[in-house]
């Protein structure tokens, strides 16, 4: 241990679950205070279960943990925490009836006499910590009222009281719009200069890059290479991950189509969105940017019946349209993707072909009949169509990776052979490679003539995607950009 | 690994204990292994069978029926008090009830969002305050013998009380496995958010389940008052309890989305072949109470453990 700051080291870590996958194999790492250090890899590439044995959650099969000069056994999170070792999870977990201020000291409430909780203190002390994070929300509101993000921030807040020594972020920003992801960045920093070692997962490239100081790569459970971040690029570490080049370039549009599928006219939803007007044509790419709470899933929702509206109308293909249920929807051609794919999309419990065909078994069935042969036609189908990769399309949806369940639910609308598609955050938590599949597989629909109305809160992704990009900005439309030339820097003035 | 194999299969885990309680009970006991004993568990269970038929499929929505014993106590009340009426009759009156207040429930569940536990619970009681008005307290006798003769009566040796009941569960697994409400839903109790978002009519689909519930809880009414030859307003107590107890057993999960009729018969038969084999054994009746109880919780435990076990291997 010759390095003072050297905190905690890891090493030859294996992690085998039962029969037979091996979900790390012999890693080693060191991680030092004030350092920020980015663990980067594919899904599946063992992210996850690496930070789960960091954090207690998991055991490892074999290896060695050494925190500060000492051999320890993490048999459990509450052991890791109390030795400063803090997990953030992507999943929240929050209480959702209870405050933020609540939230924040769960467990350790602060007391008066006789084991009452003391209100005046808690809240005075969240209060503090809040404002350290520039939250825009105050200590008493009720977590349930929260947006994502900013239960994210609560999340965070509840950490820091604990005081750790190691923070470890798991795709952290995967929920957040930009301007929030820049308060997390200065809140990461600021930990950092304070000594804390920030263990970084994320998929998002720019925000490594600026983040980090070194970098791992996992790639198939193997710990590939540590790099320092000044010495290296996004494709030498991209490459790492994925041993092979990736095109993430804008995909020009080459179809002649131009019949309007849909067209709204000040679509308005009281303190929701207001006066939202525009029109898809067939064959087109349009592209919705904003901030979390802007109003664009809500305004896709309502597209969709499933959200009612206080005013505006909607067009489809010239014909007015009373869209007030989903089914409705689905009649008129409109299908969408939702931003959350296994609470939204799925049915997890059920096989490939039974979530392809969930929308689709009234139109092939005979009589309230299931067509199981039709089924399993459309199934192989589409697998080669859409490139899935599934053992068995009988398989639960489940034990796909994001990008084949994504897939799946793209496929599951194409079968109603919609006139407009609407994809809500299509590669969230989706790795990079399956990231540009999924993002050709959407041009390639675009130039086979459906309209498309893609949401997204990663700019490169709106940029590289759309053929036109609206942004809005509390529930109205604050900008529209079109042509190739369109550039962070415009988004970003605009949102 | 093996478990995956058994998943395929769609073998639930409760019949390979239906098969150890049998070996076990013929051990044990010189009178268990026998066609007639067989017949016995059989005409049984055919009563809480039919109730946890209807309820799987109310469970497999992710809903909960609990007023199936108090429908099991109106039906048989309509149909021996209507029998003035002509019995043809009066079983069409108490399966309509089963049917219209499964609908009741289901239209309330529904259209409010109240809990169905909440509802059904609210049906429980005011089913049974409604039998006891319509009773006035009292318990009724069936003066046509051709009642009783058919609860006792067989078909090619086969009990018809137990013909009934694997007609049903042939039927239920037919509209569970092959048919497009079948595969709702199991979507629905799966992920009711995907559900809405494939365009699904959801209400409709709960509401049937509800209305087929209550038709079969009306149809166990009917069954064992000509079992009885008889009505008392307090039939049917506690059946809710071992209804569910047996749907749970067979692999149905509470929260809804997985659930087979094969299951729920295994858990059935479980129940039966337990209390007659106990039975046949001489343990007290309330022994029984206790050691069903254990074996509820631990069929359960296990039941997770190796799906987290599966998971984990994923």
């Amino acid at each position: 241990m010759s390095n003072p700051n050297l905190i905690l080291s890891i090493s030859n870590i294996t992690k085998k679950f039962p029969p037979s996958v091996v979900a790390l194999s012999d890693v080693s790492l060191d991680i030092y205070r004030g350092e920020v250090h980015a663990i980067v890899g594919e899904n599946g590439a063992g992210k996850s279960t690496l930070m789960k044995v960091i954090a207690g959650v998991h055991k490892p099969t074999s290896g060695t943990i050494n925190y500060e000069g000492n051999d320890v056994v993490l048999s459990n999170p509450i052991i890791a925490k109390k030795m400063g070792i803090l997990l953030i999870h992507q999943e929240l977990s929050l209480v959702e009836e209870m405050t933020v201020a609540e939230n924040i000291f769960i467990g350790e409430y602060p007391t008066k006499m006789h084991g009452l909780v003391d209100y005046k203190l808690l809240y005075k002390k969240a209060d503090e910590i809040i404002k350290k994070l520039k939250c825009n929300f105050s200590s008493k509101d009720k977590v349930s009222y929260l947006s994502i993000a900013q239960k994210q921030m609560v999340e965070i807040s509840r950490a820091l009281v604990m005081k750790p020594k190691v923070i470890i972020f798991d795709e952290p920003t995967a929920s957040l719009t930009d301007t929030e992801k820049f308060v997390l960045m200065d809140l990461i920093n600021t930990l950092k200069t304070e000594g804390v070692a920030i263990v970084y997962i994320s998929h998002r490239m720019d925000e490594i890059f600026t983040l980090s100081d070194r970098i791992s790569v996992l790639r198939d459970g193997e710990h590939r290479k540590t790099v320092n971040t000044q010495d290296t690029d996004i494709d030498e570490v991209i490459q790492l991950m994925i041993g092979r080049e990736l095109n993430l370039d804008h995909i020009e549009r080459n179809n002649k189509y131009d019949k309007t599928v849909i067209e709204l006219k000040n679509l308005t939803q009281k303190n929701v969105f207001k006066d939202i007007s525009f029109s898809v044509k067939q064959g087109e790419i349009l592209g919705m940017y904003g901030l979390i709470g802007a109003g664009r899933t809500e305004v896709a929702e309502a597209i969709f019946g499933i959200r009612k509206i206080d005013s505006g109308e909607i067009y489809i293909n010239d014909q007015l349209a009373d869209i007030n249920s989903s089914e409705k929807a689905v009649k008129n051609g409109i299908a969408l993707v939702p931003e959350d794919r296994k609470e939204q999309g799925l049915v997890l419990e059920m096989s490939c072909k039974e979530n392809l065909t969930l929308s689709i078994l009234q139109t092939i069935g005979n009589f309230g009949f299931l067509n199981h042969d039709l089924e399993k036609t459309l199934m192989l189908e589409y697998k080669d169509l859409l490139s899935i990769k599934m053992a068995d399309i009988n398989d639960k949806i489940s034990t796909l990776s994001g990008g084949n369940q994504q897939k799946i639910i793209i496929g599951k609308w194409l079968v109603t052979n919609p006139k407009l598609l609407i994809l809500d955050e299509p590669t969230r938590g989706i790795d990079i490679g399956s990231k540009a599949e999924i993002h050709n597989l959407i041009r390639k629909l675009a130039n086979e003539g459906y309209a498309i109305l893609v949401i997204s809160s990663e700019m490169p992704e709106v940029i590289s995607l759309s053929d036109r990009v609206l942004v809005l900005r509390d529930g109205r439309i604050s900008g529209e950009f079109s042509g190739r030339d369109i550039t962070e820097e415009d988004l970003a003035l605009t949102i | 690994m093996r478990w995956n194999n058994f998943n395929k299969l769609k073998i639930q885990p409760i019949w390979f204990f239906v098969l150890i309680l049998i070996v076990f009970f013929s051990s044990t006991s010189e009178y268990f292994f026998e066609f007639s004993n067989f017949k016995n568990i059989f005409i049984q269970t055919s009563t809480i069978g039919l109730i946890a038929l209807g309820l799987t499929f109310v469970m497999i929505n992710g809903n909960i029926d609990l007023s199936v014993g108090s429908m099991v106590a109106l039906s048989a009340s309509i149909t021996i008090g209507l029998q003035g009426y002509g019995l043809g009759f009066s079983i069409f009156a108490a399966l309509l009830a089963g049917v219209l207040f499964g609908a009741l429930n289901g239209i309330i569940v529904w259209k409010t969002g109240v809990d169905s536990f909440i509802v059904t619970l609210g049906a429980m009681i005011g089913i049974r305050g409604v039998v006891f008005i319509y009773t006035e307290e009292q318990s009724f006798y069936a003066l046509d013998f051709a009642f009783s003769d058919f609860g006792s009566s067989s078909l090619l040796g086969i009990p018809s009380l137990v013909l009934i009941f694997l007609f049903f569960s042939w039927l239920m697994h037919f509209i569970l496995s092959r048919t497009i409400h079948g595969r709702n839903m199991l979507a629905i109790g799966g992920s009711r958010t995907a559900s809405l978002n494939a365009g699904m009519k959801i209400g409709r689909h709960l509401m049937i389940n509800f209305m087929i519930c209550g038709f079969l809880a009306a149809l166990a009414g009917i069954t064992l008052s000509s079992q009885m030859g008889a009505s008392t307003p307090n039939l049917g107590r506690d059946f809710e309890l071992w209804a569910i107890t047996a749907v749970v057993l067979g692999g149905t999960h509470l929260k809804g989305g997985s659930g087979s009729i094969i299951g729920t018969l295994g858990g059935v038969i479980a129940i039966g072949v337990l209390r007659n084999g106990m039975n046949l054994l001489h343990i007290p009746s309330f022994y029984v109470l206790v050691i069903l109880g254990v074996i509820l919780i631990s069929v359960i435990y296990f039941d997770s453990l190796m799906k987290n076990k599966m998971e984990l291997s994923q």
